[in-house]
Formats: structure tokens, C-alpha cells, sequence
């Protein structure tokens, strides 16, 4: 793993920055045909403005949600929930859609709007890190299947071609800063004004066994 | 030459008045008497920017006359409005008086916004110095100072992006003894831009039909967040504002061509709209900020 260098102006503010940001991200996500986590990490910015987090957050994840999508990369969030978490759930509530994220607390939660059935699937799929094709019904009642396909829909789960759902978090590791998994550093340069923006990326192949 | 007279009080509650006196259109030197100017804030300091820029599109620079009161001459210095009214006025018979620097609860200086470079410098000012003022002025909490950071971040966008013009914001806090009993962080931004009627025309008029005007497009980009943008995740700026001005119990007002919308509290007394008052070019948002009273 690599240290994040020292962040010069970790303030994401304005559209122009989140669009170099999304950008600089998107060109460092494996674009073939593996399947893959990465994990954003806004642990280092000062300020997060629902502009630039729109650019960035709903950006990346409505980009990556159609089936047309230019990779199968899933996404993770490491964040403050005091400094960003608001903006985050703001655009991802703005936008219909849904992110596990990290806040620093030893676990994982889902953000933006669910239904009281998916958060629920999502929990148990997070405890137990993955759920066989055939288990869904005991361990998630007579939908299961059906939520667990929904959950992959909406990117928040990985659901294989054998119909085994495993949870984000599983294939990515745990949510302590610092484990093993190589991390990419980009920097978002150039934008008008713009700020020197660090995110990290965690990518993980199919091969997690 | 045409003397316009400053109101000896310029603040959000009196702009209006100094807006009536300078008409658009009109030729000649003009002259802002300002000497008998006594209190002014943030808001007062752009709408006196804004006139000077309307007053010299007559043809000539016009001059201004700035207070005789060492009180109010201080402030505009530590306010940075000398340096931003150079460039619209001409240039004082009398030097500017120069005070040694001291601390001051000046949040935010005059600061002219054109590009998103000066949304990044309003910000980064912002975080060095608004810590403490939001902490022990005001009394809000230690993350504050980001959703502060935020506010101001968004209005100042909106200059960029929606009003096609230039623009200035100020930040100030004060003790507003007589008028609440409490401090209050009062943040102005202005701009000569399209105003909100011009810029949501072409996407949004036509449904609007007769009804279309000023207090319309205020209503739509205020209350509904539309703007001219088609985008779902555009508008978000103003109605997060409102959102976190509210849970601060604060006032938010935008005016804009013939009208002003507002959030107000019960302690703002203002209206929620208005219409029918002197043309202002571009708009003006206003955002008052009170002292958490811990209820």
C-alpha cells in the first residue's frame, strides 16, 4: 500500500472540481471485464460542498449503474460522517440511489433511500458476507432471492453468474484504514480553481476466495 | 450632477431605498453622498457596489463621498470596501484614511467572485478564520465551520453558474444588541448578473405562462429548486441552504429584479414575498445567522 501524500486544499468545492475529480477516478477504474470494488476515500477532504459531491458521488455511481456501464466496478465510501455525511445522503436521496459507506466506526452503513426490506437483506448479506444461491429464502424469508437481486440492481451487493451474493464490504475487506489491498492514488489537478483532491481507490479482482 | 443620497442606515432592511434612487438608463455624472452614513453592513456595502456599477453604465464613473464618522470609515477599511469601490468609483479627492490592522470579527472581506477559483479562495479564507467566531460569537458546534464553508461555497456558485455577470460576497458578525439581544453572522452576496427571471426563462417561462415574472422564477428556483439546468441533481444549493439556515434558525432572502423571497423566522419580521419594489439588476441573497440561544 501507498501513504496518500499530503493534501495541499482538501476543499471539494464547486462542479468543475467534482467533474476532474470523477474524471481523474474514472480513469484509474479497470475498464475490462473484471469484476471490481473500489473504495473512495474522502477521509482527507476538509470540505465537501453537495455541488461537488453530486459530480463525484451520484456522478460515479449513476455512471456505473446501467448495464451499459464502462466497467463492473462497484463502489465504496470512506468518509467523516460529521463533515461529509450530509451531502453525501443529499445527493444520493436527490438522485434515488443508495452507497455503503464507511464512517470510521468499525462497520459499514447503507446511505440513501431504501426500503425497510433491502436494508434489511443488505444487513444480514453484510454479517454474513455472502449468501449461496439456495439460502436466500431461510436467511432472508420468501423474497430473499428477489431482494438480493434487487441489492445487485442497485449496486449494493455482488451477485455472481451462479446467483451467490456477496456483500461489497466482503470483497473489498474490512473498513479499517490500511489493509493489504493495493490502493491508487490520484490526484484531481487543473480544474478552475481548483484544488489538489486526493481519493484513494481500492481495487479488487473476482479471485477474492 | 445628480446627487444620490445614502441612506444613513444601509443594511438589508434599507437597500431598497438606495435601489429606488439610482435608475438604470439615466446619463450624467452622478455623486453618492455617503457622509452621513452611520451604520452599514454587509449587504448595504454591495448594494452601494451595485449602484456605483449601475450609476457608471450612464456613461461616467460616478463619485462617492464616503462617511465623515471615523467609526464607520474604519469599518469599510477593515471591509475591504475601498478596494473593491476602486474600480467603480472615482478615485476619493481625500485619501482613504489608513488605520493600523487589528482583529476584528470580520468573517469574510469584500471579495469579488467571477470564476469557481474564487468559490476555492472564499472557501479556504473562510476555514482559516471562521472557527472561532461560529465557536465563541455565535456558540455553534465545532462542525460548523464546514457547513458554513458549504453555504457560502453554494452562493457563491450561484453567481458562476447562473448569473452570467460579475459579483462580490462580504461576511460580517455582529452584536445586534438592540435588534435580538444576540450576535448574528449577517453574509451578503451580489451579483449584476441575469437575475433569476432571465436565467430560468427559456426552460421554465413557457409553463409558467402569464404568471411568469420575478416572484415566479423566485418561487421556482426557491421553493421548487429548478434552474435552468434540466439536470435532477442541479438546484440542490439553495434548497440545502434553506434547509441548514433553518436549523439554524436564521433569515434567508433573495432579491431579485422587482421582487424578494425569504425564509424568515418569527425574530426576521420579514414577508415571505414581495413584489413591486425598485429594479435591482442581477440579485441579492442575504443570509442572517443568530447567536445559538441554546433553546
Amino acid at each position: 500500500m501507498k501513504a496518500l501524500p499530503t493534501v495541499p486544499n482538501a476543499n471539494l468545492v464547486t462542479r468543475p472540481t467534482g467533474r476532474a475529480v470523477r474524471a481523474a477516478i474514472e480513469a484509474e477504474l479497470d475498464g475490462g471485464g473484471r469484476v471490481s470494488v473500489s473504495v473512495i476515500d474522502l477521509t482527507g477532504v476538509r470540505v465537501l460542498d453537495f455541488s461537488c459531491a453530486d459530480e463525484v458521488v451520484a456522478g460515479l455511481l449513476l455512471r456505473y449503474l446501467p448495464a451499459d456501464r464502462p466497467g463492473d466496478v462497484f463502489f465504496l465510501f470512506r468518509a467523516v460522517e460529521e463533515v461529509h455525511g450530509h451531502a453525501v445522503s443529499e445527493v444520493l436521496t436527490r438522485h434515488g440511489l443508495a452507497a455503503v459507506c464507511d464512517f470510521g466506526e468499525g462497520g459499514w452503513r447503507l446511505l440513501g433511500p431504501a426500503t425497510a426490506e433491502e436494508r434489511a437483506a443488505w444487513r444480514a448479506l453484510e454479517r454474513k458476507g455472502r449468501i449461496g444461491a439456495g439460502d436466500s429464502g431461510s436467511l432472508l424469508g420468501a423474497g430473499g432471492e428477489e431482494l438480493l437481486l434487487r441489492l445487485s440492481q442497485r449496486r449494493l451487493a455482488y451477485r455472481d453468474p451462479g446467483g451467490r451474493a456477496s456483500s461489497l464490504s466482503g470483497l473489498a475487506g474490512p473498513p479499517a484504514r490500511g489493509s493489504a489491498e493495493k490502493v491508487h492514488d490520484h490526484r484531481a489537478d487543473g480544474a478552475p480553481g481548483s484544488s489538489e483532491a486526493k481519493t484513494g481507490t481500492r481495487q479488487q479482482g473476482e479471485d477474492y476466495e | 450632477m445628480r446627487v444620490i443620497e445614502v441612506p444613513s442606515s444601509l443594511d438589508y432592511l434599507t437597500v431598497d431605498e438606495l435601489y429606488g434612487r439610482v435608475e438604470a438608463g439615466e446619463t450624467g455624472p452622478v455623486l453618492f453622498d455617503a457622509r452621513r452614513l452611520r451604520w452599514i453592513d454587509p449587504n448595504g456595502m454591495l448594494a452601494l457596489l451595485g449602484a456605483g456599477e449601475v450609476a457608471a453604465q450612464g456613461g461616467s464613473r460616478p463619485r462617492i463621498s464616503l462617511p465623515a464618522g471615523a467609526k464607520v470609515a474604519g469599518y469599510l477599511e477593515r471591509m475591504g470596501f475601498p478596494r473593491a469601490a476602486a474600480g467603480i468609483f472615482q478615485p476619493p479627492r481625500q485619501p482613504v484614511r489608513r488605520r493600523g490592522a487589528r482583529a476584528s470579527d470580520v468573517l469574510l472581506e469584500i471579495t469579488p467572485i467571477s470564476t469557481n477559483s474564487d468559490v476555492h479562495q472564499v472557501v479556504d479564507t473562510v476555514q482559516a478564520r471562521a472557527g472561532a467566531i461560529l465557536s465563541r460569537t455565535l456558540r455553534y458546534p465545532p462542525a460548523a465551520v464546514v457547513r458554513f464553508s458549504v453555504i457560502l461555497s453554494e452562493v457563491c456558485q450561484n453567481i458562476v453558474e447562473h448569473a452570467e455577470g460579475p459579483g462580490w460576497v462580504a461576511a460580517q458578525a455582529y452584536n445586534w444588541t438592540r435588534r435580538l439581544g444576540r450576535h448574528v453572522a449577517v453574509i451578503a452576496v451580489s451579483d449584476l448578473g441575469r437575475g433569476f427571471r432571465a436565467s430560468l426563462a427559456d426552460e421554465h417561462a413557457e409553463r409558467f405562462g402569464d404568471r411568469w415574472g420575478d416572484v415566479t422564477a423566485l418561487e421556482a428556483a426557491f421553493l421548487l429548486g429548478l434552474t435552468r439546468f434540466p439536470d435532477i441533481g442541479r438546484g440542490q444549493g439553495i434548497q440545502q441552504i434553506r434547509k441548514q439556515v433553518a436549523r439554524w434558525n436564521g433569515l434567508l432572502s433573495i432579491r431579485s429584479g422587482t421582487a424578494r423571497i425569504a425564509d424568515a423566522p418569527p425574530w426576521g419580521h420579514n414577508p415571505p414575498v414581495q413584489d413591486g419594489l425598485g429594479r435591482f439588476p442581477g440579485s441579492q441573497i442575504n443570509i442572517i445567522l443568530p447567536e445559538n440561544s441554546g433553546e
